[in-house]
């Protein structure tokens, strides 16, 4: 039993400096306070991190809120910004409805986010909007704190232009 | 930018979708020889509408067989039919240990004395044999109080692999000339089958016997699938695939494994349904983010729009004489029930209960709607008369959603979904009365269930 727990203890010691010191080297490395400032502006990252990639919804609502507003102005700039061809808006509803009404639902959803990103100068050739309903919850609680984030609108950049 | 760094999960909708087993369906549709006719006898005096029913004692002695061989199957066929019967809680069988009489020819005198002896109120005596793999069964059925014959003796033949449906076919007969009821045993549920966790779920489409039995795979798991629904013969199946990227309804022909995939509706396309004469399809197209009902003519591709207007309109049920069909609408301010000529014309609004209504499908009888409803956090099942009146909530959980019929308008099977990050649903039945509400076992999670017509 002894033996045993010295060569536990020689373990333990063994990965903890062998963790301290990995920590270390990735530490020197690190991108400091802003997590993306090595992040490009055009890239895929900065857009769903910075830009914002999601739209939330009130329940059984399809009407962009205010708070969201700014968002898909942002998203509008973007957009044009980098010449993206492709875009696809995805809507969502959380899982207290029945699976028709919530394929219609997220389709009201998407085609409300990709409405407003028209009316902010996106060429609307370069949306598609698609329903998932209640199929591709992104939180799996059964409360408002999970169903409040799946009742949502992404949209999801497929490709540039050039 | 990198242009291929797209979301991994929209791939992995895209892959074509293949038809399974298709040539399996082939061999279990067959025709079955009626040898003596039936005929109409005075039913057992028991009425399954009644709320609390005592279920009826049945003796059932083993099946009269000659040799070994089929004696396995004798025995398979009563226990498939033993357990429709106890599955309908309107049965129970009386333990074969207490039997006084010996069963020794179907064609022997009834010793009615010996089986009132031991409390049973019918009897069922059958002959088994198996000749060159074709099963034939003679059984009789005895009103054992009133001693006499329920229906004269039926005989049934069909080939070695059919155990199940000979079986299926001998609980419809005694259970519609008990009850006086449709039949609905020998039948198949298309539904959804589910796995992996809540947020990655997959799902594949599927069919089995009405009791768990003889299930098969009809696309893999790599699009989402959802609600199928048998058409008017059960030899098709319509049903909501993201094949593409985007859910479009697809008609599966379940004989010859051939796919129509109607590129003639624009747009996202779903909740299908057949009409009653099989020749139209109804079913929501998702235009510039409304939702409105159409028809299409199978025959000669006309579409016709049925609604026009800003809310969802979805779930479309026709009713069986096709003359109309029952439909879901936010138009009011919140999902509710709505009724309208299925040739188009002024919609009327049915439900008026206090909460949401959804699903509504029009009863094999025509006398009812069956409908999913959510009111305070809770989801039911439950039916009102075709003009809303007369509601009754048979069923109250987290989520019960999809009812589906069976043929004789007198069973609802449904999903059940539990809640939580393992919420996950399963198929159940329930009496149209409210009583006997039972759980389908089955090895994968399972949802949106389709009961099909009587097989032929």
């Amino acid at each position: 039993m002894n033996y045993q727990k010295i060569i536990m203890s020689v373990l333990i010691l063994f990965i903890v400096t062998n963790c301290s010191e990995t920590n270390g080297i990735f530490g020197k490395t690190g991108s400091g306070s802003d997590p993306f400032a090595n992040i490009s502006q055009s890239s895929l990252e900065y857009f769903s991190n910075e830009v914002g990639d999601t739209v939330l919804f009130k329940v059984n609502q399809s009407v962009i809120e205010p708070d969201y507003r700014e968002v898909l102005n942002s998203q509008a700039k973007w957009i044009k910004e980098n010449s993206i061809a492709l875009v696809t808006i995805e809507g969502h509803a959380d899982e207290q409805g029945t699976r028709e009404y919530n394929l219609a639902l997220g389709a009201r959803r998407a085609t409300a986010v990709r409405n407003y990103l028209v009316s902010k100068g996106v060429s609307e050739s370069n949306l598609s909007v698609v329903t998932y309903g209640k199929e591709r919850p992104l939180r799996i609680c059964s409360e408002e704190n999970c169903w409040s984030k799946n009742r949502r609108a992404i949209t999801i950049i497929d490709g540039s232009s050039s | 930018m990198d242009i291929n760094n797209k979301k991994k999960y929209n791939k992995r909708y895209s892959t074509p979708l293949k038809v399974y087993n298709w040539v399996v369906l082939l061999l279990v549709f067959f025709q079955f020889n009626f040898v003596f006719s039936q005929e109409n006898v005075p039913e057992l005096d028991i009425d399954v509408t009644d709320g609390v029913v005592e279920p009826i004692p049945v003796a059932f002695p083993n099946f009269i067989t000659t040799d070994f061989s089929s004696s396995i199957i004798a025995n398979e066929i009563s226990r498939v039919v033993k357990n429709d019967l106890l599955n309908t809680a309107l049965f129970r069988i009386v333990p074969d240990g207490s039997y006084i009489s010996d069963v020794t020819s179907i064609d022997s005198p009834v010793r009615f004395a010996d089986w009132r002896a031991i409390n049973s109120d019918l009897l069922v005596v059958g002959d088994v044999t198996v000749v060159n793999e074709t099963i034939t069964i003679k059984f009789r059925l005895w009103d054992v109080v009133g001693q006499n014959e329920i229906f004269k003796g039926v005989q049934f033949k069909g080939p070695s692999n059919s155990i199940r449906r000979i079986a299926h076919k001998v609980s419809d007969l005694i259970y519609s000339g008990v009850t006086g009821e449709g039949k609905y045993f020998d039948t198949r549920i298309a539904f959804i089958s589910e796995r992996g966790p809540k947020n990655k779920r997959t799902k594949r489409l599927a069919i089995m016997d009405q009791d768990g039995a003889n299930l098969i795979f009809l696309t893999d798991s790599k699009s989402i699938v959802l609600a199928p629904r048998f058409s008017p013969d059960s030899r098709k199946i319509l049903y909501t695939s993201y094949e593409t990227g985007k859910p479009r309804v697809y008609l599966m022909n379940l004989m010859n494994g051939n796919l129509r995939t109607f590129p003639e509706l624009p747009g996202m396309t779903f909740a299908p349904r057949f009409s009653p004469d099989g020749k139209k399809i109804i079913l929501s197209i998702t235009d510039n983010g409304n939702t409105d009902i159409y028809t299409l003519n199978l025959e000669n591709n006309l579409k016709k729009r049925l609604t026009k207007n800003v809310a969802i309109d979805t779930a479309p049920s026709f009713s069986p004489d096709g003359k109309f069909i029952v439909f879901e609408s936010d138009r009011g301010g919140n999902q509710q029930i709505y009724v309208m000529p299925s040739k188009g014309g002024k919609a009327k609004r049915i439900s008026f209960g206090k909460g949401r209504y959804g699903t509504p499908v029009w009863s094999p009888r025509g006398d009812m709607i069956a409908f999913t409803k959510m009111y305070k956090g809770n989801f039911h099942i439950g039916v009102m008369r075709k003009d809303g009146s007369q509601e009754r909530l048979l069923t109250k959980a987290f989520i019960d959603e999809g009812p589906t019929w069976a043929p004789n308008g007198r069973i609802l099977m449904f999903f059940r979904e539990t809640s939580g990050v393992n919420g996950a649903p399963s198929l159940h039945t329930i009496e149209v009365t409210g009583r006997n509400l039972k759980k389908i076992e089955l090895s994968s999670f399972a949802s949106d269930p389709s009961w099909s017509s009587l097989l032929k």
